[in-house]
């Protein structure tokens, strides 16, 4: 700690320098923050624990195809089942393009497979009972201003009605909230009432986009899904059984590799943020020659001259890293909360900030690398003389 | 008295390039504990090549150099700063002080080499500055200093580890008349009053005055030892 006065003072020596510097490396690790969280958040939708006991069964050729609806009650019966549901992506739009969120139309029990929404008794009776009736996230509710009793027009983009029509218009008759705050973003969707739905549709009728099953025992959970799928198998809807994190996880490939987009961004933004900072640090290393030289004069050894400046760069980093994952999490919450619910929650956790910590160090090190060598190598006589 | 520097057949040869050039040949010298030489010569003649080598900043390519009975030219570079950081005191033309720091902490550094808590540091580094007639400036930071005032904080940072051998390259080179003798005076004082052995490489004839010996140096040999009453 007593060599810390020396790494302070050589940051101090040129303010404005190390404040730019500091911000572009609090930018870089701001955009990190969130992005890392976009990926975590990705790869981690649908593993709580109440989705270990949830299965979606799907078209084996793409679950952009539909199954029959007849499967109900041959799932049902499968041994291990405790309860089936359905749903169809709805897709559609609310006023303007821009308003964009999920929507589908689901079965009646549809909510029954999700206890982690908390909705009130009175509310799941209405959805059942209520033929055009809809349920929306308390987010999403807030952020159009809803109430109980509002009519919702929905602009149909993949489903018109018989008689025409693509305004699909619905009654909401309940908000459900979610107590988790990091699955929080869930509350950006809507759900209504998929017998209504398939009674107007003009095209598709009796079939469902996939199948939630809840099994009784999670640890049956592989037998359940093998026997769903022979219950298909060599017809012409043949199924894939997958947990619902997989579902998820390829639901949302539908955009890409978000994982290798995220990465091939922040590879950007480091490898731009290497050079820079690297720069930096050389012309400050630069301009402290004959001070460097001083320190091995009075008896620094050239190791410790080395880890001085290693240790510059890797607090330089550090500094402005941790104020950028800050800035982040604060962010992050307020997408979270702004947000439709085409990007699963965003978080800031403990895997963030160790990936993030593990990233300035290694960054450090590497800016800090050439110019510490310099310190190294650095000849106090030919130093002394300007040479 | 004894000797604390004593050189035989030193010889330092520099390689630029395919060029060799010899700037010291077979210095022979001896300087006992407590005295105050100053090495004259034109430039160019090997003086600051020799202070280099006496103060352990160089190793010679010939011949041998003993400090306080250690052979510093069989040091590696990591055991000849050690060796610098316990037995020797630099002080150069341009003060070469860290200029965030304040007075104090520039005189603390060679503190932080030692067990010393941070209290004891601060202590001695005011006892030094102090010595030097700067404990009111503690606080200032070099570019609130004078010229003059800038190297009796270099001195003071030279003094502060207690060495017995103070090393001088030019002190009083960017120094005013007045500073100049305050400086030299200030020197004189150490070595009189506490003892310390102090080799002073000079242009200046007055600066030289202070000292008690006078070594000239030309072509990197040493041509004459001119001996002078104790001031």
């Amino acid at each position: 700690m007593k060599y810390l006065q020396l790494v302070l003072a050589a940051l101090q020596r040129h303010k404005a320098r190390t404040l730019f510097t500091l911000l572009s490396v609090a930018a870089a690790f701001l955009l990190f923050g969130l992005l890392d969280s976009v990926r975590g958040a990705f790869s981690g939708a649908g593993s709580t624990v109440a989705g270990l006991n949830r299965l979606v069964t799907v078209s084996r050729i793409s679950f952009t195809l539909q199954l029959p609806k007849s499967l109900l009650e041959r799932i049902r019966a499968v041994p291990g089942v405790a309860d089936v549901t359905y749903a169809n992506w709805f897709g559609g739009i609310y006023q303007d393009q821009k308003n964009f969120f999920p929507n589908q139309a689901v079965a009646g029990n549809f909510i029954d497979a999700y206890p982690e929404w908390k909705l009130s008794a009175a509310e799941r009776e209405a959805f059942r009972n209520t033929r055009t009736g809809a349920i929306a996230g308390a987010l999403l509710a807030n952020k159009f201003h809803w109430k109980l009793g509002d009519k919702i027009p929905l602009q149909g983009t993949i489903f018109p009605q018989k008689n025409g029509s693509n305004t699909w218009t619905l009654d909401l008759v309940g908000i459900y909230r979610i107590a988790d705050p990091q699955q929080r973003g869930q509350e950006n969707a809507l759900f209504f009432n998929w017998d209504y739905f398939d009674e107007a549709r003009a095209f598709g009728n009796g079939n469902v986009g996939w199948y939630v099953v809840r099994v009784a025992d999670a640890k049956n959970a592989d037998r359940v899904a093998q026997a769903i799928d022979a219950l298909s198998a060599d017809s012409d809807h043949e199924t894939k059984t997958q947990s619902e994190h997989a579902f998820q996880l390829a639901f949302v490939s539908q955009f890409g590799d978000i994982g290798l987009i995220v990465g091939a961004i922040m590879a950007a933004v480091f490898f731009t943020l290497i050079l820079l900072t690297g720069n930096t640090m050389a012309q400050a290393v630069r301009e402290r020659i004959p001070e460097l030289a001083i320190l091995k004069t009075i008896g620094f050894t050239s190791s410790s001259v080395l880890g001085l400046l290693l240790a510059e760069a890797v607090l330089l980093l550090l500094l402005g890293g941790i104020v950028g994952v800050l800035v982040a999490g604060v962010v992050a919450n307020g997408l979270q909360l702004s947000m439709g619910i085409t990007l699963p929650p965003i978080v800031s956790s403990v895997a963030v900030w160790l990936r993030a910590l593990g990233l300035m160090i290694v960054i450090g090190i590497i800016v800090g690398a050439m110019p510490a060598y310099r310190g190294l190598r650095l000849r106090v006589v030919d130093a002394l003389a300007g040479r | 008295m004894n000797s604390l520097v004593q050189t035989e057949n030193l010889s330092k040869t520099y390689t630029r390039g395919t060029q060799h050039v010899e700037v010291l040949h077979s210095i022979n010298l001896a300087i006992e504990e407590g005295d105050f030489v100053a090495l004259m010569g034109p430039s160019g003649s090997g003086k600051t090549t020799l202070l280099n080598l006496i103060g352990g900043l160089d190793a010679p390519t010939g011949g041998s150099i003993s400090v306080g009975g250690e052979r510093i030219d069989q040091y590696s570079e990591n055991a000849l700063a050690k060796w610098r950081s316990g037995h020797v005191g630099f002080v150069f033309q341009f003060y070469n002080l860290l200029s965030t720091l304040s007075a104090r902490k520039n005189v603390e550094l060679p503190l932080l080499l030692t067990r010393l808590t941070g209290a004891e540091r601060r202590e001695r580094a005011d006892i030094a500055l102090q010595l030097v007639g700067l404990a009111e400036r503690a606080v200032h930071k070099p570019a609130e200093l004078s010229g003059g005032q800038q190297q009796r904080v270099a001195i003071a940072r030279a003094i502060v580890s207690d060495p017995t051998l103070l090393v001088c390259d030019e002190p009083t080179g960017d120094l005013d008349r007045q500073s100049a003798a305050e400086v030299l005076t200030l020197l004189q004082q150490l070595n009189r009053d506490h003892g310390k052995t102090i080799i002073m490489v000079t242009h200046d004839p007055k600066a030289a005055e202070f000292a008690h010996r006078i070594l000239n140096l030309d072509k990197g040999t040493l041509v004459d030892v001119a001996e002078r009453p104790a001031a």
